[in-house]
């Protein structure tokens, strides 16, 4: 029985859960009902104050709850001991909140300590953690948090949520305090940990762009914690259920929907340019240069990384002396990871000089180019999409 | 403060200097009061006591006076933590939200008593004993600060590290122990600081209702027209109070948590 309940049961259940604060008028959050499937982000956007913390720490019960109920797993926590509960589920509050006083490994190390981890068990675990988050634990594991970059801080405080291994995590805005190249990769790190990880994660933002590229689905609040909809951003882009959420949307919809594809998703052209390793001459590359009938040729490091987009006339400069190569040409200003949306890998074609964006697996390594055309194809193709299907909804709602 | 702003190099080159200056600060303070001793000690040796300042000005009356005065003030400094330290705690707790106002004002009234009236207050009205009485006025008059430094202290504990600590399942008593205190260390250590030096200093009106100190030279000095009395034993106070400043420094630094 218990299993084929598991099945159905979503993970986190709110039954009209209600917040009045005490003295106010209306209430913050006015009986929202929300099924949260397993091992799903489901978003939580809206404008500010419209009660989006309010929802989220009801969750963990860091409010209180006026009336209804929460449902973890099937189990009726409504009324458990909180403190319990919430070793169940990971928390990332937006002001990070990290102990100053303790240093990065302790602080990972505090829900398995309390958990009565032995100190082996402990130790690994925060190991594991730092290499998960990308922060190299000989270096860091013995640092103070003002030691840190906020970047850094924000990747410690969701290795900290994610200690024990919870089913759960709740985050809000963990994003939020950085600066948007910091902030876009946290975002596909922590999509590529999630892969493998396949939390059940209630994310608060109040940034659309973030919702659509996050989510595997969104919930539009509006104020007291209304949901406008409820639905995955494929659906809510194409099929937007009311003027609040076309509103909130904003404008440029089309664009909006390059976040929903990713640089993995479409055509990475692999043969396009020409690469030459490290070790070439500038002899050599000028021969492929002539070969390929191209302006230019990439240069990869040697751990194949991209590093400088190298044009004839740079060779020429160079006078062919081979230990110069690595001096030519412009360096490459960013690449693009596989994770990447569509539309960070616009922002790069943008501006780099001859139009492309190279593109790296997760290792950093060169994996291939992609170009204007190719990302306006697949905005053909979605606008095919979503045009066909409102058509065969029209046509369902004729019949 | 500022170092925070200016760039790494600048801020290290900041905590340099302010790790000279406390080193300097380390030795140079009881280096200098070491000094005004000698000094004084030579000057006293120089002169020829009457009968009365060799009674006054001897060794033996020195020694007590000074074990009495930092026996007062020891005395006084613990009880004032062991009631204040508590007391910031709990008025800092949610719930004692209505109260709070109150116990301030009560302990501003405590500070704002001329010290003497209250000493003489609590000697004539509550306790006869002399150095008994001291301790209990001097701690009175000390809980002021330490209340303060505890819930200043706990108050500017960040309150998103305490939200994160509930978020995460501690449990409020852990959060208090672990977190919250810890934080509120620097700030409740300069107000014990602040209450070590004021007792230690105000130790002295303890010789009014015959507890003894150094107080006791001076008023013996003044009463029979004997000023050299009266600067030893005015000298006596003043090394006391600030090698007790001196090692409240020491302490700050050496409890203040890394990662500060
Ligand atoms: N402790 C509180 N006491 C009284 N009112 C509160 C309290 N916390 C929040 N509110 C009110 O409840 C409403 C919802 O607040 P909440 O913090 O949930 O908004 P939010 O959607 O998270 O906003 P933001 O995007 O600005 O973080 C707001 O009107 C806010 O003023
Ligand atoms: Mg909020």
């Amino acid at each position: 029985m218990s299993t084929a309940r598991a099945a159905s049961e979503p993970m986190i259940r709110l039954d009209q859960l209600t917040k009045h604060y005490p003295g106010q008028e209306a209430p913050a959050v006015d009986g929202i009902d929300l099924a949260v499937p397993q091992g799903e982000i489901v978003i939580l956007v809206g404008p500010s104050g419209c009660g989006k913390t309010t929802t989220l720490e009801m969750i963990n019960r860091l409010i209180e709850p006026s009336s209804g109920r929460i449902f973890l797993e099937g189990e009726d926590v409504t009324h458990v001991n909180p403190d319990h509960l919430r070793r169940r589920m990971g928390y990332v509050i937006q002001q990070i909140g990290l102990f100053p006083h303790q240093t990065i490994a302790q602080n990972i190390a505090t829900v398995p300590r309390m958990l009565g981890w032995d100190d082996k068990r402990v130790n690994d675990r925060v190991e594991e953690l730092l290499h998960l988050v990308g922060l190299d634990p000989a270096r860091y594991r013995d640092r103070y948090p003002k030691e840190m970059s906020g970047g850094q801080r924000q990747r410690v405080g969701v290795a900290r949520a994610m200690a024990a291994d919870p089913p759960v995590m709740l985050m809000d805005e963990p994003f939020g305090a950085t600066d948007p190249i910091t902030r876009e990769r946290l975002q596909n790190e922590f999509l590529r940990i999630q892969e493998d990880i396949r939390k059940t994660i209630v994310f608060v933002t109040h940034d659309i762009d973030e919702a659509i590229k996050m989510g595997d689905r969104i919930v539009i609040l509006a104020e007291g914690s209304r949901i406008a909809q409820y639905d995955t951003p494929e659906a809510i882009l194409t099929n937007p259920a009311s003027e609040f959420v076309e509103q909130f949307l904003g404008s440029g919809i089309l664009l909006k929907r390059l976040n929903l594809s990713r640089v993995e998703d479409v055509h990475v052209a692999t043969s396009e340019w020409m690469t030459i390793g490290p070790d070439s001459t500038a002899e050599h590359a000028r021969q492929l240069l002539q070969q390929s009938g191209r302006t230019h040729l990439l240069l990869l490091d040697d751990q194949r990384r991209p590093a400088r987009w190298i044009a004839e006339i740079d060779l020429d400069r160079q006078g062919g002396f081979p230990a110069e190569l690595s001096e030519a040409g412009t360096r490459v200003q960013a690449c693009v990871d596989s994770r990447a949306t569509l539309n960070d890998a616009l922002q790069e074609m943008l501006l780099n000089a001859n139009g492309v964006a190279a593109v790296v697996d997760r290792d950093g390594a060169y994996a291939g180019t992609l170009d204007l055309e190719t990302i306006i194809a697949a905005i053909r193709e979605m606008r095919a999409k979503a045009l066909d299907e409102a058509s065969s909804t029209a046509a369902r709602g004729v019949t | 403060m500022t170092a925070v702003a200016v760039g790494g190099l600048d801020s290290r080159v900041v905590g340099r200097e302010r790790s000279l200056l406390r080193r300097l600060r380390y030795v140079g303070v009881p280096a200098a009061v070491a000094i005004a001793c000698a000094a004084m000690y030579l000057y006293v040796q120089s002169q020829e006591l009457d009968n009365i300042e060799s009674r006054i000005i001897n060794a033996r009356v020195i020694r007590t006076a000074a074990f009495e005065q930092i026996e007062i003030a020891l005395w006084a400094t613990a009880l004032t933590l062991v009631v204040a330290v508590p007391l910031g705690i709990a008025l800092t707790r949610p719930w004692a939200r209505r109260v709070t106002p109150i116990i301030i004002a009560l302990a501003n009234i405590g500070q704002g008593v001329p010290a003497i009236g209250l000493l003489f207050f609590i000697y004539i009205v509550l306790i006869r004993n002399g150095s008994t009485a001291a301790i209990l006025g001097m701690a009175i008059y000390a809980v002021l600060p330490v209340l303060r430094g505890t819930m200043v202290g706990l108050q500017q504990v960040d309150r998103g590290v305490v939200k994160a600590a509930r978020g995460m399942g501690m449990s409020k008593r852990s959060v208090l122990f672990r977190v919250e205190m810890p934080l509120a260390v620097p700030i409740l250590l300069t107000g014990v600081r602040t209450a070590l030096v004021l007792t230690v200093a105000t130790a002295v009106l303890a010789a009014f209702i015959g507890g003894g100190t150094f107080g006791e030279l001076i008023i013996g000095g003044q009463a029979q027209g004997r000023p050299l009395a009266v600067a030893v034993g005015s000298l006596g106070a003043a090394t006391l109070a600030i090698l007790a400043d001196w090692i409240g420094g020491i302490a700050e630094d050496l409890l203040r948590p890394k990662g500060l």
